[in-house]
Protein backbone atom coordinates (compact mmCIF):
# COMPACT_ATOMS: atom_id res chain seq x y z
CA UNK A 1 0.00 0.00 0.00
CA UNK A 2 2.66 2.11 0.32
CA UNK A 3 4.59 1.72 -2.42
CA UNK A 4 1.57 2.50 -4.34
CA UNK A 5 1.14 5.77 -2.32
CA UNK A 6 4.72 7.11 -2.94
CA UNK A 7 3.97 5.76 -6.89
CA UNK A 8 1.14 8.06 -6.69
CA UNK A 9 2.91 11.12 -5.23
CA UNK A 10 6.42 10.24 -7.29
CA UNK A 11 3.84 10.10 -10.46
CA UNK A 12 1.63 13.64 -10.03
CA UNK A 13 4.45 15.89 -8.80
CA UNK A 14 8.05 14.84 -9.23
CA UNK A 15 7.27 12.52 -12.56
CA UNK A 16 4.22 15.23 -13.33
CA UNK A 17 3.65 14.12 -17.31
CA UNK A 18 3.08 17.60 -18.45
CA UNK A 19 6.09 19.37 -16.84
CA UNK A 20 8.37 16.87 -16.58
CA UNK A 21 7.89 14.62 -19.43
CA UNK A 22 6.33 17.41 -21.81
CA UNK A 23 3.54 14.71 -23.15
CA UNK A 24 0.35 16.17 -24.01
CA UNK A 25 1.30 19.69 -24.58
CA UNK A 26 -0.26 20.70 -27.69
CA UNK A 27 -4.42 20.20 -25.99
CA UNK A 28 -2.01 21.78 -22.83
CA UNK A 29 -0.87 25.05 -24.77
CA UNK A 30 -4.13 25.08 -26.88
CA UNK A 31 -6.74 24.87 -24.30
CA UNK A 32 -5.44 26.60 -21.35
CA UNK A 33 -7.14 29.79 -22.19
CA UNK A 34 -9.60 29.50 -19.03
CA UNK A 35 -9.47 27.54 -15.94
CA UNK A 36 -13.08 26.21 -16.51
CA UNK A 37 -12.39 24.33 -20.30
CA UNK A 38 -9.10 23.61 -18.86
CA UNK A 39 -10.56 21.77 -15.49
CA UNK A 40 -12.95 20.03 -17.84
CA UNK A 41 -10.65 18.84 -19.85
CA UNK A 42 -8.37 17.65 -17.08
CA UNK A 43 -11.14 15.47 -15.54
CA UNK A 44 -11.42 13.70 -19.08
CA UNK A 45 -7.55 12.62 -19.29
CA UNK A 46 -7.61 11.75 -15.86
CA UNK A 47 -10.95 8.85 -16.34
CA UNK A 48 -9.29 8.53 -19.96
CA UNK A 49 -6.08 7.34 -18.34
CA UNK A 50 -7.68 5.26 -15.77
CA UNK A 51 -9.03 3.57 -17.89
CA UNK A 52 -6.79 2.74 -20.78
CA UNK A 53 -3.81 2.40 -18.83
CA UNK A 54 -4.60 -0.81 -17.31
CA UNK A 55 -6.57 -2.18 -20.25
CA UNK A 56 -3.07 -1.54 -22.64
CA UNK A 57 -1.53 -3.15 -19.32
CA UNK A 58 -3.80 -6.53 -19.32
CA UNK A 59 -3.19 -6.87 -23.31
CA UNK A 60 0.50 -6.48 -23.09
CA UNK A 61 1.04 -8.97 -20.14
CA UNK A 62 -1.61 -11.57 -21.76
CA UNK A 63 -1.12 -10.99 -25.40
CA UNK A 64 1.60 -9.01 -26.79
CA UNK A 65 5.14 -9.78 -24.31
CA UNK A 66 7.37 -12.01 -25.51
CA UNK A 67 6.04 -15.87 -24.54
CA UNK A 68 2.67 -14.17 -23.21
CA UNK A 69 0.20 -16.19 -25.26
CA UNK A 70 1.66 -19.23 -23.63
CA UNK A 71 -1.51 -19.87 -22.02
CA UNK A 72 -2.97 -20.44 -25.75
CA UNK A 73 -0.25 -23.39 -26.75
CA UNK A 74 2.26 -20.62 -28.43
CA UNK A 75 4.96 -20.05 -25.99
CA UNK A 76 7.39 -18.51 -28.78
CA UNK A 77 5.29 -15.64 -29.88
CA UNK A 78 6.68 -12.26 -29.42
CA UNK A 79 3.92 -9.51 -30.95
CA UNK A 80 5.70 -6.36 -29.38
CA UNK A 81 6.65 -4.97 -32.93
CA UNK A 82 2.52 -4.52 -33.19
CA UNK A 83 2.73 -2.59 -29.79
CA UNK A 84 2.15 0.79 -31.09
CA UNK A 85 -1.05 0.16 -33.44
CA UNK A 86 -2.82 -1.59 -30.60
CA UNK A 87 -2.14 0.72 -28.12
CA UNK A 88 -3.57 3.40 -30.20
CA UNK A 89 -6.47 1.43 -31.21
CA UNK A 90 -7.09 0.49 -27.77
CA UNK A 91 -7.27 4.00 -26.52
CA UNK A 92 -9.49 4.96 -29.82
CA UNK A 93 -11.83 2.66 -28.85
CA UNK A 94 -12.13 3.30 -25.21
CA UNK A 95 -13.13 6.89 -26.02
CA UNK A 96 -15.66 5.82 -28.14
CA UNK A 97 -17.20 3.73 -25.81
CA UNK A 98 -16.76 6.45 -23.14
CA UNK A 99 -18.54 9.35 -25.44
CA UNK A 100 -21.55 6.98 -26.22
CA UNK A 101 -21.72 5.48 -22.62
CA UNK A 102 -21.58 8.95 -21.06
CA UNK A 103 -24.09 10.25 -23.87
CA UNK A 104 -26.89 7.73 -22.70
CA UNK A 105 -26.36 8.26 -18.87
CA UNK A 106 -25.07 10.92 -17.74
CA UNK A 107 -25.23 13.72 -20.43
CA UNK A 108 -24.62 16.66 -18.44
CA UNK A 109 -20.88 15.66 -18.25
CA UNK A 110 -21.31 14.59 -21.98
CA UNK A 111 -21.88 18.07 -22.94
CA UNK A 112 -19.40 19.78 -20.80
CA UNK A 113 -16.52 17.37 -21.58
CA UNK A 114 -18.29 17.72 -25.16
CA UNK A 115 -15.50 18.37 -27.71
CA UNK A 116 -12.65 17.40 -26.01
CA UNK A 117 -13.60 13.40 -25.69
CA UNK A 118 -12.48 13.25 -29.29
CA UNK A 119 -9.30 15.21 -29.00
CA UNK A 120 -8.37 13.23 -26.40
CA UNK A 121 -7.58 10.43 -28.73
CA UNK A 122 -4.80 12.25 -30.45
CA UNK A 123 -3.43 13.60 -27.02
CA UNK A 124 0.27 11.98 -26.71
CA UNK A 125 -0.33 12.09 -23.00
CA UNK A 126 -2.27 9.08 -23.16
CA UNK A 127 -0.43 6.98 -25.53
CA UNK A 128 2.74 8.10 -23.37
CA UNK A 129 1.47 6.88 -20.14
CA UNK A 130 0.75 3.69 -21.96
CA UNK A 131 4.53 3.47 -23.52
CA UNK A 132 5.95 4.32 -20.03
CA UNK A 133 4.21 1.87 -18.30
CA UNK A 134 5.49 -1.19 -20.27
CA UNK A 135 8.92 0.81 -20.09
CA UNK A 136 8.82 0.71 -16.47
CA UNK A 137 7.09 -2.77 -16.08
CA UNK A 138 5.26 -2.14 -14.31
CA UNK A 139 1.97 -4.55 -12.68
CA UNK A 140 -1.82 -4.05 -12.96
CA UNK A 141 -2.19 -2.42 -9.81
CA UNK A 142 0.43 -0.38 -10.11
CA UNK A 143 -0.24 1.00 -13.92
CA UNK A 144 -4.15 1.53 -12.14
CA UNK A 145 -2.58 3.77 -9.80
CA UNK A 146 0.25 5.27 -12.62
CA UNK A 147 -2.80 5.59 -14.51
CA UNK A 148 -4.82 7.80 -12.46
CA UNK A 149 -1.86 9.84 -10.96
CA UNK A 150 -0.36 10.46 -14.09
CA UNK A 151 -4.25 12.29 -15.08
CA UNK A 152 -4.19 13.97 -11.70
CA UNK A 153 -0.72 15.34 -12.58
CA UNK A 154 -1.82 16.69 -15.88
CA UNK A 155 -4.96 18.23 -14.91
CA UNK A 156 -3.45 19.86 -12.27
CA UNK A 157 -0.65 21.11 -14.48
CA UNK A 158 -3.37 22.49 -17.27
CA UNK A 159 -5.45 24.39 -14.49
CA UNK A 160 -2.49 25.94 -12.86
CA UNK A 161 -1.29 27.24 -16.27
CA UNK A 162 -4.98 28.75 -17.47
CA UNK A 163 -5.06 30.56 -13.51
CA UNK A 164 -1.96 32.03 -14.74
CA UNK A 165 -3.20 32.88 -18.23
CA UNK A 166 -6.12 34.40 -16.91
CA UNK A 167 -4.60 36.82 -14.85
CA UNK A 168 -2.25 37.09 -17.56
CA UNK A 169 -5.05 39.16 -20.05
CA UNK A 170 -4.17 42.28 -17.67
CA UNK A 171 -0.53 42.75 -18.51
CA UNK A 172 1.20 44.23 -20.98
CA UNK A 173 3.23 41.92 -23.49
CA UNK A 174 5.59 43.21 -25.90
CA UNK A 175 4.14 42.30 -29.09
CA UNK A 176 5.98 39.33 -30.52
CA UNK A 177 5.65 37.99 -27.70
CA UNK A 178 2.49 37.80 -26.92
CA UNK A 179 0.11 34.98 -26.95
CA UNK A 180 1.93 31.79 -27.68
CA UNK A 181 5.76 33.23 -26.74
CA UNK A 182 4.82 34.23 -23.72
CA UNK A 183 2.99 30.94 -22.68
CA UNK A 184 5.95 29.27 -23.73
CA UNK A 185 7.85 30.84 -21.09
CA UNK A 186 5.63 30.69 -18.14
CA UNK A 187 5.65 26.77 -18.80
CA UNK A 188 9.34 26.69 -18.64
CA UNK A 189 8.85 28.45 -15.63
CA UNK A 190 6.36 26.10 -13.88
CA UNK A 191 8.44 23.55 -15.49
CA UNK A 192 11.87 24.60 -13.33
CA UNK A 193 8.87 24.51 -10.32
CA UNK A 194 8.63 21.23 -10.26
CA UNK A 195 11.92 20.19 -10.93
CA UNK A 196 12.08 21.26 -7.32
CA UNK A 197 9.96 18.27 -6.18
CA UNK A 198 13.11 16.40 -7.69
CA UNK A 199 14.77 16.21 -4.30
CA UNK A 200 11.91 14.64 -2.64
CA UNK A 201 13.05 11.51 -1.30
CA UNK A 202 10.20 8.87 -1.27
CA UNK B 1 -3.76 21.03 -62.17
CA UNK B 2 0.07 21.10 -63.20
CA UNK B 3 2.70 21.58 -60.40
CA UNK B 4 4.09 24.33 -60.80
CA UNK B 5 8.41 24.43 -59.64
CA UNK B 6 7.14 27.71 -58.21
CA UNK B 7 4.19 25.78 -55.95
CA UNK B 8 6.37 23.23 -55.19
CA UNK B 9 8.51 25.70 -53.58
CA UNK B 10 6.13 27.48 -51.55
CA UNK B 11 5.02 24.18 -50.23
CA UNK B 12 8.88 23.40 -49.17
CA UNK B 13 9.58 26.11 -48.05
CA UNK B 14 6.49 28.24 -46.55
CA UNK B 15 6.41 26.32 -43.39
CA UNK B 16 9.40 26.71 -42.35
CA UNK B 17 8.99 30.56 -41.28
CA UNK B 18 5.82 31.87 -42.51
CA UNK B 19 3.97 29.24 -41.16
CA UNK B 20 5.76 27.13 -39.17
CA UNK B 21 4.26 24.03 -37.58
CA UNK B 22 5.46 24.44 -33.94
CA UNK B 23 5.65 28.71 -33.95
CA UNK B 24 2.54 29.61 -35.13
CA UNK B 25 0.03 26.16 -35.43
CA UNK B 26 1.11 25.16 -32.04
CA UNK B 27 1.56 21.61 -33.40
CA UNK B 28 3.99 18.85 -31.97
CA UNK B 29 5.61 20.79 -29.49
CA UNK B 30 5.43 17.28 -27.07
CA UNK B 31 8.69 15.60 -28.93
CA UNK B 32 10.14 18.98 -29.69
CA UNK B 33 11.59 19.61 -26.13
CA UNK B 34 12.73 16.14 -24.92
CA UNK B 35 14.85 15.24 -27.67
CA UNK B 36 16.95 18.27 -27.86
CA UNK B 37 19.95 17.90 -25.76
CA UNK B 38 22.08 16.77 -28.42
CA UNK B 39 22.64 17.05 -31.89
CA UNK B 40 22.58 13.69 -33.00
CA UNK B 41 19.72 12.35 -31.72
CA UNK B 42 17.97 15.50 -32.47
CA UNK B 43 18.84 15.04 -36.13
CA UNK B 44 17.19 10.95 -35.94
CA UNK B 45 14.13 12.36 -34.59
CA UNK B 46 13.91 15.11 -37.21
CA UNK B 47 14.71 12.44 -40.23
CA UNK B 48 11.71 10.10 -38.17
CA UNK B 49 9.16 12.75 -38.30
CA UNK B 50 9.63 13.80 -41.91
CA UNK B 51 9.88 10.60 -42.84
CA UNK B 52 6.62 9.83 -41.59
CA UNK B 53 5.13 12.91 -42.00
CA UNK B 54 5.65 13.06 -45.73
CA UNK B 55 4.65 9.75 -46.31
CA UNK B 56 1.62 9.48 -44.25
CA UNK B 57 0.51 12.35 -46.19
CA UNK B 58 1.19 10.81 -49.58
CA UNK B 59 -0.78 8.07 -48.58
CA UNK B 60 -3.49 9.46 -46.99
CA UNK B 61 -3.97 11.73 -50.25
CA UNK B 62 -3.88 8.33 -52.40
CA UNK B 63 -7.23 6.97 -51.13
CA UNK B 64 -8.46 10.24 -49.82
CA UNK B 65 -11.68 9.51 -51.90
CA UNK B 66 -12.33 6.00 -50.41
CA UNK B 67 -11.75 7.06 -46.77
CA UNK B 68 -15.43 7.57 -45.21
CA UNK B 69 -15.96 10.68 -43.65
CA UNK B 70 -17.12 9.27 -40.19
CA UNK B 71 -14.48 7.06 -39.40
CA UNK B 72 -11.57 9.03 -41.56
CA UNK B 73 -9.27 9.48 -37.85
CA UNK B 74 -8.79 5.71 -37.21
CA UNK B 75 -8.30 5.43 -40.77
CA UNK B 76 -5.48 7.75 -40.78
CA UNK B 77 -4.30 6.35 -37.22
CA UNK B 78 -3.87 2.71 -38.80
CA UNK B 79 -2.02 4.54 -41.75
CA UNK B 80 0.33 6.76 -39.03
CA UNK B 81 1.20 3.76 -36.84
CA UNK B 82 2.20 1.54 -39.57
CA UNK B 83 4.38 4.07 -40.59
CA UNK B 84 5.76 4.56 -37.23
CA UNK B 85 6.61 0.82 -36.46
CA UNK B 86 8.30 0.69 -39.63
CA UNK B 87 10.36 4.05 -38.68
CA UNK B 88 10.73 2.55 -35.10
CA UNK B 89 12.07 -1.02 -36.48
CA UNK B 90 14.23 0.37 -38.91
CA UNK B 91 15.64 2.77 -36.14
CA UNK B 92 16.13 0.07 -33.82
CA UNK B 93 18.48 -2.03 -36.23
CA UNK B 94 20.50 0.63 -37.82
CA UNK B 95 21.07 2.91 -34.51
CA UNK B 96 20.26 0.96 -31.80
CA UNK B 97 21.91 3.12 -29.10
CA UNK B 98 19.85 6.17 -30.40
CA UNK B 99 16.96 4.90 -30.68
CA UNK B 100 17.74 3.61 -27.20
CA UNK B 101 17.91 7.56 -25.77
CA UNK B 102 14.69 8.55 -27.98
CA UNK B 103 12.76 6.03 -25.93
CA UNK B 104 9.26 6.37 -26.27
CA UNK B 105 9.40 9.18 -28.55
CA UNK B 106 9.94 7.71 -31.67
CA UNK B 107 6.50 5.30 -30.73
CA UNK B 108 4.94 9.15 -29.53
CA UNK B 109 5.31 10.62 -33.35
CA UNK B 110 2.09 8.86 -33.85
CA UNK B 111 0.16 11.11 -31.96
CA UNK B 112 2.63 14.09 -32.71
CA UNK B 113 0.02 16.80 -34.14
CA UNK B 114 2.18 17.71 -36.92
CA UNK B 115 1.30 14.55 -38.96
CA UNK B 116 -2.60 14.06 -37.62
CA UNK B 117 -2.82 17.73 -38.15
CA UNK B 118 -1.00 17.68 -41.78
CA UNK B 119 -3.30 14.34 -42.92
CA UNK B 120 -6.46 16.59 -41.42
CA UNK B 121 -5.96 19.70 -42.77
CA UNK B 122 -4.06 19.11 -45.97
CA UNK B 123 -3.79 15.39 -47.45
CA UNK B 124 -7.81 14.97 -47.33
CA UNK B 125 -8.33 17.67 -49.78
CA UNK B 126 -5.08 17.49 -52.18
CA UNK B 127 -3.51 15.45 -54.75
CA UNK B 128 -0.81 13.03 -53.53
CA UNK B 129 2.49 14.86 -54.70
CA UNK B 130 1.34 18.02 -53.37
CA UNK B 131 0.33 16.39 -50.06
CA UNK B 132 4.01 14.93 -50.01
CA UNK B 133 5.85 18.26 -51.02
CA UNK B 134 3.51 19.47 -47.51
CA UNK B 135 4.44 17.15 -45.56
CA UNK B 136 7.99 17.50 -46.52
CA UNK B 137 7.60 20.89 -45.70
CA UNK B 138 6.14 21.25 -42.86
CA UNK B 139 8.65 18.27 -41.50
CA UNK B 140 11.36 20.43 -42.22
CA UNK B 141 9.45 23.74 -40.24
CA UNK B 142 9.75 21.14 -37.32
CA UNK B 143 13.29 20.24 -37.61
CA UNK B 144 14.63 23.50 -38.13
CA UNK B 145 13.45 24.63 -34.41
CA UNK B 146 14.62 21.63 -32.93
CA UNK B 147 18.00 21.93 -34.78
CA UNK B 148 18.41 25.21 -33.45
CA UNK B 149 17.34 24.27 -29.92
CA UNK B 150 19.24 21.51 -29.96
CA UNK B 151 22.23 23.80 -31.32
CA UNK B 152 21.99 26.38 -28.63
CA UNK B 153 21.47 23.31 -25.93
CA UNK B 154 24.24 21.66 -26.93
CA UNK B 155 26.70 24.24 -27.82
CA UNK B 156 26.06 26.80 -24.80
CA UNK B 157 25.28 24.11 -22.35
CA UNK B 158 27.62 21.37 -22.82
CA UNK B 159 30.39 23.48 -24.91
CA UNK B 160 30.06 20.79 -27.82
CA UNK B 161 28.76 19.73 -31.19
CA UNK B 162 28.19 16.35 -31.88
CA UNK B 163 29.81 15.48 -28.83
CA UNK B 164 33.42 17.23 -29.75
CA UNK B 165 34.26 20.10 -27.62
CA UNK B 166 33.92 23.12 -29.20
CA UNK B 167 33.89 26.20 -26.66
CA UNK B 168 37.19 27.69 -25.11
CA UNK B 169 38.53 25.67 -22.10
CA UNK B 170 37.57 28.74 -19.59
CA UNK B 171 33.82 28.11 -21.02
CA UNK B 172 31.67 27.21 -17.82
CA UNK B 173 29.46 24.29 -18.61
CA UNK B 174 25.67 26.01 -18.65
CA UNK B 175 23.91 23.31 -17.01
CA UNK B 176 21.08 25.46 -17.05
CA UNK B 177 20.49 24.56 -20.45
CA UNK B 178 20.94 21.02 -20.30
CA UNK B 179 17.52 20.68 -18.26
CA UNK B 180 14.75 20.26 -20.14
CA UNK B 181 12.25 22.75 -19.15
CA UNK B 182 15.13 25.46 -20.81
CA UNK B 183 14.08 24.31 -24.26
CA UNK B 184 10.74 26.09 -23.41
CA UNK B 185 12.24 29.06 -22.69
CA UNK B 186 14.60 28.96 -26.09
CA UNK B 187 11.10 28.11 -27.88
CA UNK B 188 9.20 31.12 -26.57
CA UNK B 189 12.52 33.58 -27.32
CA UNK B 190 12.11 32.39 -30.97
CA UNK B 191 8.84 32.88 -31.41
CA UNK B 192 9.35 36.37 -30.15
CA UNK B 193 12.12 36.67 -32.72
CA UNK B 194 9.96 35.03 -35.60
CA UNK B 195 6.75 37.43 -34.97
CA UNK B 196 9.53 40.29 -34.84
CA UNK B 197 10.37 39.28 -38.22
CA UNK B 198 7.11 38.95 -39.94
CA UNK B 199 4.62 40.92 -37.55
CA UNK B 200 1.39 39.15 -39.23
CA UNK B 201 1.75 36.56 -36.64
CA UNK B 202 1.75 38.97 -34.18
CA UNK B 203 -1.38 37.72 -31.77
CA UNK B 204 -4.93 40.20 -30.77
CA UNK B 205 -4.49 41.83 -27.43
CA UNK B 206 -7.50 40.93 -25.68
CA UNK B 207 -6.48 42.55 -22.60
CA UNK B 208 -9.73 43.76 -21.12
CA UNK B 209 -8.41 47.04 -20.26
CA UNK B 210 -6.28 47.84 -23.58
CA UNK B 211 -8.61 50.66 -23.88
CA UNK B 212 -7.31 52.91 -20.82
CA UNK B 213 -3.72 51.62 -21.18
CA UNK B 214 -1.43 54.65 -21.44
CA UNK B 215 0.48 54.73 -24.92
CA UNK B 216 3.28 57.84 -24.23
CA UNK B 217 4.70 57.49 -27.93
CA UNK B 218 1.23 57.79 -30.06
CA UNK B 219 0.16 60.43 -27.96
CA UNK B 220 3.83 62.31 -28.11
CA UNK B 221 3.41 61.90 -31.85
CA UNK B 222 -0.32 62.89 -32.53
CA UNK B 223 0.45 66.09 -30.33
CA UNK B 224 3.74 66.74 -32.68
CA UNK B 225 1.84 66.74 -35.46
CA UNK B 226 -1.23 68.56 -34.78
Amino acid sequence: MADLMSLFVKTVFIENIALSLFLGMCTFFAISKQVKAAFGLGIAVIVVLTLTVPLNNLIYTYVLKEGALAWAGLPESNLEFVELITYIGVIAAAVQVLEMFLDKYVPVLYNQLGIFLPLITVNCAILGASLFMVEKNYNFVESVTYGLAAGVGWALAIVLLAGIREKLKYSDIPEGLRGLGITFIIVGLMSFGFMSFGGILL
Amino acid sequence: MKLTGKEARKLLFDPIVENNPIALQILGICSALAVTVKMDVTLVMCAALTTVVAFSNFFVSIIRHYIPDNIRIIVQMTIISSLVIIVDEVLKAYVYEISKQLSVFVGLIITNCIVMGRAEAYAMKNPPIRSFLDGLGNGFGYSFILIVVAFIREVFGAGEFFGIPVMPSWYPVNNFLLLPPSSFIIIGLMIWAIRTYSTSQVEENDNPLKAHTFKPLTVKKEAVDG
